[in-house]
């Protein structure tokens, strides 16, 4: 097993709602070891949101420690937590939330340009190396309104992989996508999981659930299932066997 | 710390290239404030020079001594009526006065000229030789009239361009010629060159000048003097040859320490400066006005930072979950804000250029743009970008990024 990337201990999360106190996480304690490909979930109201908010290093926990790569994040204030989103996370979102307007490889640079320590020549580079991994080396220039959903969430993909994050956080990734789109989606999730990248990935969904290593499953604040997967599904033998596509 | 700059620069940039309506609109409210700020200040200053020039046109150095306030018998008296002023004044400072280079006594009064056929209103000033080199005023044509015709009170005359055209309407040369002024005739022996029209709106073409000992006898019988001209021998030695008129003038008069003078004396620095205070007042007002207008476009600017901040709330919460900090947003805004103002700034100030130019080309109207009005308006640009941004470019820095993440 590789090293631990992430590692919570009896973490706890409150929030005060007027005069009542809401435990959103009353004590989760898990580790993610290095090239995992995790998938958590639950219902609404389960904690998973708040989870992947702390995991994100975008909210403090209440109590509880928790160290990303080795560092203690839980006391952190805001501006040492933008440096650690910046150097060690990186995220995609169910909307992509990629900049409208705005070309692909210019959505991708954008980590870079809040790391002063990349030069531009650097953050193009790399740029349009993550671009060339999520298979969109030929969309550069594109801007998102003439990208599909899934091309639009492969820039958000390969945003989140040009800072070369020691975690990737994925919050509903596929939520937005058909079966089809969602499964080449899962597809790209898995080679760059093969490639030895560390995924964090939170769904609703069980078929979804099925391509990853490991699922723990929140409830009521509390980790209530974490198991590893005998049975993974390959994303990419499940697209092929999908009902071929009218053609256009 | 440079590249982050350059970085937020470069984002900032992009944002209002991206709004090129908006930020258009917006900046105008900057660009017609400055442009009013620069074209105000431009007429104002040009006025102020206008008004300058004239009055050294008519001898900067020039210095007016006339009887002044007094009192007799506890009757209040006019000045003008006042018979206060002697030869021997004159005799005195032309004796005395270090400090004066020219000195003239002056009488004049107000009649009918006429030659032959032809009849003009005008006046007869009675004067002294160094008249003219007070004035600062050449003649076109002949010679002026010397001392010693002064002394004996010759009946000769220099003449303005307007008593020329309308005495000699068929264009005879006029040297030579005799003309009569209250029934007194004198003859011409010289054209004074033509001045205009002064800022007061006086024809100064329209002029007799004739030696005061005439004047005196022949035209207005008095042994007095009206008044008396000198020009000090620089500008800067005006106000040092008031006091020595003023100090030999009261020994003349017999005036005891305690007493007011019985004349005054005036420099041209004086006359300057309530004209200039004038026309000042005027400048600060015009220029109130145009500030209220550049301070709506600063208004303009922070409505529409506002704006932008609530519509980009998702994208300001997606730049802070890749690392942005507060500062990076909060400076990004800001740049985003000076740069719309001061770009108004840069159009406002050639527009107003322009304005000036319509202005003086158009109206004709005397304008200058000094250097500071363009400095300081861009200055006041640039603090107007600030100080507008700032509040909507703070709103930006203190939002969460997770509700920001899920503000629809």
């Amino acid at each position: 097993m590789g090293k631990t990337i992430i590692e919570i201990n009896d973490l706890k999360r409150d929030f005060r709602m007027g005069e009542e106190v809401v435990h959103a996480l009353k004590g989760v304690s898990l580790d993610i070891h290095e090239g995992e490909f995790v998938t958590i979930m639950g219902s609404s109201g389960s904690g998973k949101s708040t989870m992947l908010n702390i995991l994100g290093c975008l909210d403090n926990p209440t109590s509880g420690s928790y160290l990303i790569d080795g560092v203690p994040v839980a006391q952190l204030n805001k501006n040492e937590l933008a440096t650690i989103r910046n150097e060690k996370i990186g995220f995609i979102f169910q909307s992509y939330n990629l900049l409208p307007r705005t070309t692909a490889i210019e959505n991708v640079e954008l980590p870079l340009i809040y790391n002063s320590k990349i030069s531009p020549e650097e953050r193009h580079r790399r740029s349009s190396e993550a671009l060339k991994m999520v298979g969109l080396e030929d969309r550069m220039d594109h801007t998102p309104a003439q990208l599909s959903g899934g091309q639009q969430q492969r820039v958000a993909i390969a945003r989140s992989l040009v800072n070369d994050p020691v975690i990737i956080l994925a919050d509903e990734a596929t939520g937005n996508l058909d079966t089809r789109t969602s499964y080449e989606i899962m597809a790209l999730f898995q080679e760059l999981n093969r490639k030895g990248k560390t995924i964090a990935f939170v769904t609703h969904e069980p078929d979804i659930a099925a391509f990853s290593s490991r699922t723990i499953i929140l409830k009521d604040g509390h980790v209530i299932k974490d198991e590893m997967n005998t049975n993974v599904n390959d994303a990419a033998r499940e697209l092929a066997a999908l009902p071929k596509e009218d053609e256009e | 710390m440079k590249t982050r700059i350059l970085n937020l620069i470069k984002i900032a940039l992009k944002a209002i290239v991206l709004n090129k309506m908006r930020t258009l609109l917006t900046m105008l409210g900057i660009i017609i404030g400055v442009a009013s700020v620069i074209a105000m200040l431009a007429i104002g200053e040009g006025s102020k020079k206008s008004i300058k020039d004239e009055i050294s046109k008519m001898g900067s150095n020039m210095i007016n001594i006339r009887p002044g306030a007094d009192m007799r018998g506890g009757v209040r008296m006019g000045g003008s009526e006042m018979q206060s002023l002697k030869l021997e004044d004159y005799e005195a400072l032309k004796e005395k006065a270090t400090l004066l280079s020219y000195v003239t006594p002056q009488v004049n009064g107000s009649g009918q000229s006429i030659n032959g056929a032809n009849n003009w209103p005008t006046s007869i000033y009675g004067v002294s030789p160094e008249y003219l080199d007070i004035k600062i005023w050449e003649l076109s044509e002949g010679s002026m009239f010397t001392s010693a015709e002064v002394k004996s009170a010759a009946k000769v005359a220099v003449v303005g361009k307007t008593v020329v055209e309308n005495l000699f309407p068929n264009g005879e040369d006029p040297i030579g010629k005799m003309i009569r002024f209250n029934s007194i005739p004198f003859k011409i022996i010289g054209v004074l060159e033509e001045k205009g029209e002064s800022n007061f709106g006086q024809d100064q073409d329209d002029i007799i000048i004739a030696p005061y000992t005439t004047v005196q006898k022949r035209i207005l019988a008095i042994d007095y003097i009206q008044s008396i001209v000198a020009s000090a021998v620089s500008e800067e030695e005006a106000e040092a040859a008031v006091d020595e008129i003023t100090t030999i003038l009261r020994e003349q008069h017999h005036i005891g320490s305690n007493d007011d003078d019985d004349f005054n004396v005036f420099s041209m620095d004086e006359l300057i400066s309530t004209f200039s205070s004038t026309s000042e007042m005027l400048t600060v007002l015009l220029v109130a006005i145009a500030s209220i207008s550049l301070l709506i476009g600063g208004i303009g600017i922070m409505n529409i930072m506002y704006v932008s901040v609530k519509e980009r709330t998702r994208e300001i919460g997606l730049r802070m979950a890749v690392g942005a900090k507060g500062t990076d947003i909060l400076l990004q805004f800001l740049i985003e804000a000076v740069l719309i103002s001061v770009t108004g700034g840069i159009i406002g100030v050639l527009l107003g250029f322009g304005a000036t130019l319509f202005i003086q080309g158009v109206l004709g109207w005397p304008t200058i743009i000094t250097p500071y009005s363009v400095i300081i308006s861009f200055a006041v640009c640039a603090i107007t970008g600030i100080f507008f941004g700032w509040y909507p470019a703070r709103k930006a820095a203190v939002l969460d990024p997770i509700s920001a993440l899920r503000y629809e």
